[in-house]
């Protein structure tokens, strides 16, 4: 039985029977007694000082509840909502901090900052009774671009950020990084610009919190990824409320990409003004808000430089970045552009020196955060296209240039120069897959073909590699980390022999209903329709940090394995006692306990029913069979392989269409492939929107959101993508109970680079900035000569 | 959206009337436009009233070589039609590349063409194909129907009943579409009718046009070829964050040589 769905099966997802039958059970849907709606006034202007707002002519309007705006907030004492995680300058001064109100004080600080809330018995009544809401501003001068924002006489966002540097951060050797650069035989350089996203989750944000005057304590239905941690932020540094007095509760979630991991303004708002009002308060964001205030991610504009000896090995790498942090302060915003990116920069290579400096800057836009991959998808772009470029001006092939570079397989542990010490690994082996996958020998014939259609055709490569497993908490507090970040999980055995599973990680499209089910299924031999698994509310699960950095199933999984260990463990002297015989004797395989040597044995449904009627039970035992563990990660986990794409590209009109796309990736154990390779596919997916449509725009002058809707802001599609050919190469981590890695980000890690490696390639060009988007394709194709077959 | 008094005539002349009495009434079609516009509150109109329940305002006909196509006929009705689909096989490819499902299903004509939105399919059709749009007040050559960007010759209370397509001995659709929102970023109809050969260029300006100096080249010899060397001209021609009025104007060419060779 466990062999059909037990670790390696692929088990059709537990899940899917609500969500493809319409029963899933989001926030929106849920409704309570005596509830209102919120609808917030937002900020026209990207940059405004408020001089005057008038809610006198909203308060009378039909079915306002209330209305409140920033006085209100701060008379009350509610605090600002926090960053949570230290970044020291390189004067060892702590990064600056400003204010982040939940409700904008004195001045505005992006188009959509909110400036008041209207509660109204009905939505439609909040909405008319907020274009009541009198506001004047006075408009002042925006800045958007992060490097504008740190030139001189740049528009300031915060007082007490000057020059709009939020910090200037350094990473690694700078005098060791310049003498290998002095003794270079080749430098390639390159200026980019990883441009800024937009997550679009299909479910919008919402929350609805209810205050009980009876039990003054608060409940938070939220669209959240890490409902424990929304609870902490709320409770403990926001609200000021006893944690006990607090539950969060999230429920069906779709789609976070990290962009529901944070804790924002609206779901604050929510919790507060349920208290004032005494009634349950309720807010969707539209989705032209989700456009606006959704944490959006990426926004590096970097220059690169890698130094080589004349054999191709790298000898150094230095990098000079400029990340966007947006208005304010999102909730881990500080450690994306430093401690989830620069120690990546190493990649899979050994390179000895790196030299990394990003100054993080404040501009007038939506504040900016984790996103899909958080940091390793803006060091993989910029460390594959600055392989490449060193492959193309020393003309070395770009799969041999890697292969010289990879961190051979007898060198694990690795310890690169930049914090991470790699457990495992081998990049070979995913790099000649994926060649031999794609007919690397093949191209230069396709390419033949292509050319004869009057098309271009280019191939790219992305060796990656990616941090997963966040993380040790030690490592990160020495990092400046504000949280630790174990996981826990429960195992309780119900009398009858099923099994409910509790995990403080949380699901949102990962499947953990049916992975973790089938660690359970396969530890202790228990049929995985008897197991649920329970996540997604502070009351009902143990403490746990949620999910995000494709840590659930090495951090959460390993936890949900502890546990099973303690119920074997228990398990057995229950069965030692039912067979009698010692403990010592007893051997246990997959749900089964046996008297070594007989054919004596209970199963694990009949030790849970003696646990919970312990008629006949051992004297030293306690009842019952329910057990939890905490289970802190040793390392991250260190996923890896070897994407490669290639592109026909029609100099005609620019269109850019992927013909092949293979994607090697070695993701340690694989519980469950069909869920993993659907996780490959949404990254991949995700990855060629950047590489190819997705960009947000905003007008430089006024800081208007220029792609505010679909209209303009372009999503991959269906018909965008190719047929994708995954391949796997497994080295099982040995620091873990399960051998897991992480698979959820490698996707939208490892395409764009390859992406646009392949059409730099087919257009013969060196660089161009994502997205390749016709028109620049275009202009690119007319500049440039028709590549020969040969070349 | 605002509150609005709702209406559902049974007839023409019922909307009609109810039209005449309300100028500021909004007529309701397929809603792909109006409704998200109210919703939106960029509209706040008192009246609404939807043109659902008028029969003699749908469905095709094939009438004297024309192919008549009610205002409320959907996109997904025009495109599945085996009659237009033998008549002007590139009006029901045209129709069927509009939107996604959902729209065509619900988009219309006489929605489309009344709007006249500067990146929309239809109006290439109308034009390039020469059609006369019938209203209930009288009948409107294409060349004088749409006069600038969202603007028409519709008077005011004015309703689109049909538009008649004379079928062309020959023409194609070819759209380069906005990777965001799929409308046209420059889309060409080029048709060979009774009447000589038409180019109508939509998406790149304004207002759909027709390109005339093509329309020459083609009428002296009807091959790709002959487009050669003709360059539309950028001057004048809509520039946003996805297009240039350069790149427009180069697409205009690379379109119109497509579709003159999709002709066959
Ligand atoms: C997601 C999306 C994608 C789309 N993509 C495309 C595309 O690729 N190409 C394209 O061409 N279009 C596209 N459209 C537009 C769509 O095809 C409709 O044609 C368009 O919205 C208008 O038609 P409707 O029937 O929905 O009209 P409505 O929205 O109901 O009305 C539009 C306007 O026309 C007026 N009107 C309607 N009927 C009449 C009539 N009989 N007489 C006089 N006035 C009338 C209405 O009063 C209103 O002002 C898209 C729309 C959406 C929502």
């Amino acid at each position: 039985m466990t062999a059909e769905s037990g670790i390696g099966a692929s088990v059709r997802r537990k899940e899917d029977r609500r969500f493809i039958t319409g029963n899933g059970r989001y926030t929106d849907d849920l409704n309570r007694p005596g509830q209102t709606y919120a609808f917030f006034v937002r900020s026209p202007h990207a940059h405004a000082r408020i001089k005057r707002v008038d809610t006198a002519k909203a308060a009378k309007m039909p079915g306002v509840v209330a209305v409140f705006t920033g006085k209100d907030v701060a008379d009350s004492k509610v605090g600002g909502l926090i960053c949570g995680w230290l970044i020291k300058s390189k004067d060892g001064s702590p990064h600056k901090a400003p204010p982040h109100p939940i409700i904008a004080l004195d001045t505005v600080r992006h188009v959509g900052d909110q400036v008041a809330v209207v509660i109204g018995e009905t939505l439609s009544q909040a909405r008319d009774a907020a274009e009541q809401v009198q506001v004047d501003y006075e408009v002042l001068p925006a800045v958007i671009d992060p490097k504008d924002a740190a030139a001189k006489g740049a528009a300031q966002v915060h007082a007490d950020a000057p020059g709009n540097l939020c910090y200037d951060w350094e990473l690694g050797d700078k005098a060791a990084t310049e003498a290998a650069f002095a003794k270079a035989h080749h430098v390639a350089k390159l200026d980019l610009v990883n441009n800024r996203l937009i997550p679009n989750a299909m479910e919008p944000r919402a929350a609805v919190a209810e205050y009980d005057f009876g039990t003054d304590s608060y409940t938070v239905w939220s669209t959240s990824q890490n409902p424990h941690v929304l609870k902490l932020l709320l409770c403990a540094f926001v609200l000021q409320v006893p944690e006990h007095k607090m539950r969060v509760i999230a429920p069906d979630v779709g789609g976070g990409f990290g962009s529901k991991i944070f804790n924002y303004p609206e779901e604050t708002v929510c919790t507060w003004a349920s208290k004032q009002i005494r009634r349950p308060v309720k807010w969707t964001a539209e989705r032209s808000e989700s456009f606006l205030t959704d944490a959006h991610g990426r926004d590096h504009v970097t220059h690169v430089e890698l130094a080589l000896d004349k054999d191709g090995k790298f000898l150094a790498m230095r990098v000079d970045t400029y990340a966007n942090l947006g208005a304010y302060l999102s909730t881990f915003a500080t450690s994306v552009p430093t401690y989830l990116y620069a120690p990546l920069l190493a990649g899979p290579y050994t390179t000895p020196q790196l030299y990394i400096e990003v100054k993080g800057v404040f501009t007038h836009t939506t504040p900016v955060d984790a996103y899909r991959g958080a940091g390793r998808p803006e060091a993989t772009y910029l460390l594959e296209r600055i392989v490449e470029t060193a492959a193309r001006e020393m003309k070395i092939d770009p799969a041999e240039l890697r292969r010289r570079n990879f961190i051979p397989p007898d060198a694990f542990p690795y310890q690169t120069p930049v914090i991470q010490q790699y457990d495992i690994g081998n990049y070979h082996a995913s790099l000649d897959k994926a060649l031999e996958m794609i007919d690397y020998k093949g191209f230069p014939a396709r390419r033949a073909q292509s050319e004869k259609k009057g098309k271009r055709r280019g191939i790219g490569f992305s060796s990656y590699i990616e941090a997963c497993g966040i993380a040790p908490s030690a490592a990160v507090g020495a990092l400046g980390g504000g949280v630790g970040l174990w996981e826990s999980g429960q195992v309780r055995f119900n009398p009858t022999g099923s099994v409910t599973i509790h995990t403080g990680s949380h699901s949102h499209g990962q499947g953990h209903e049916t992975t973790f089910a089938q660690i359970v299924a396969d530890k202790l031999g228990v049929p995985i329709e008897n197991i649920e698994v329970v996540h997604g509310d502070t009351d009902k699960t143990a403490f746990g940090m949620g999910t995000y950095g494709s840590r659930s199933l090495a951090v959460g999984g390993s936890a949900i394995v502890k546990a099973c260990d303690k119920i074997v463990a228990k398990a057995k002297k229950i069965a030692a006692h039912m067979l009698e015989a010692a403990v010592e004797d007893i051997e246990h395989e997959r749900g089964v306990f046996k008297v070594s040597g007989t054919d004596k044995s209970v199963n694990i449904a009949q030790i849970a029913f003696s646990a919970y009627v312990p008629h006949n039970y051992p004297a030293d035992v306690e009842p019952g069979l329910d057990e939890t563990a905490f289970y802190d990660p040793l390392n991250f986990s260190f996923p890896a392989g070897t994407h490669i794409c290639e592109v026909e590209v029609d100099p005609d009109t620019g269109i850019v269409e992927i013909a092949k796309w293979v994607a090697v990736d070695d993701f340690g154990t694989v519980i469950n492939p069909m869920v993993v390779e659907g996780q490959v596919h949404g990254g991949i997916a995700q990855g060629v929107g950047q590489a190819l449509l997705e960009t947000c725009v905003y007008d430089k002058q006024s800081g208007q959101l220029l792609t505010g809707s679909y209209m303009d802001y372009c999503m991959p599609r269906a018909d965008n993508l190719p047929s994708f050919e995954v391949g796997m190469t497994t080295t099982p981590s040995p620091l873990n109970p399960l051998g897991v890695k992480g698979c959820g980000e490698a996707g939208a890690i490892a395409a764009p680079p390859a992406l646009i490696n392949a059409v730099t390639d087919a257009l013969g060009i060196k660089h161009l900035d994502m997205p390749a988007s016709p028109e620049k394709v275009w202009r690119a194709a007319q500049a440039s000569r028709p590549r020969m077959a040969a070349e | 959206m605002y509150a609005f008094n709702y209406h559902r005539p049974g007839s023409l002349a019922e909307a009609a009337k109810l039209i005449a009495a309300n100028a500021e009434a909004k007529l309701l079609a397929g809603g792909q436009t109006l409704i998200p516009t109210l919703k939106q509150r960029l509209a706040q109109p008192g009246d609404v009233i939807d043109l659902g329940g008028i029969a003699e305002l749908k469905g095709i006909k094939v009438e004297g070589g024309n192919v008549v196509v009610g205002a409320m006929t959907r996109h997904g009705e025009v495109a599945a039609s085996a009659e237009v689909r033998k008549a002007i096989p590139a009006l029901a490819a045209l129709a069927g590349g509009i939107g996604d499902p959902q729209v065509r299903n619900l988009g219309t004509i006489g929605g489309s063409i009344a709007n006249s939105d500067p990146a929309a399919d239809y109006p290439a059709a109308a034009l390039g194909l020469g059609a006369t749009i019938h209203t209930s007040k009288r009948q409107i050559p294409a060349d004088k129907f749409f006069t600038g960007m969202f603007e028409t010759a519709l008077e005011e209370g004015e309703i689109i009943v049909k538009v008649a397509f004379p079928a062309p001995k020959r023409a194609a659709y070819q759209k380069f579409e906005n990777p965001a929102s799929r409308y046209a970023i420059v889309g060409v109809m080029v048709a060979e009718t009774a009447n000589g050969v038409r180019v109508a260029v939509t998406g790149a300006a304004p207002s759909v046009f027709r390109w005339t100096e093509a329309e020459a080249a083609l009428g002296k010899s009807f091959a790709a070829g002959a487009l050669d060397g003709l360059k539309a001209k950028a001057d004048g021609l809509n520039a946003d964050i996805h297009a240039s009025a350069e790149y427009r104007a180069h697409l205009i060419g690379v379109m119109a040589r497509r579709a003159v060779a999709a002709c066959g």
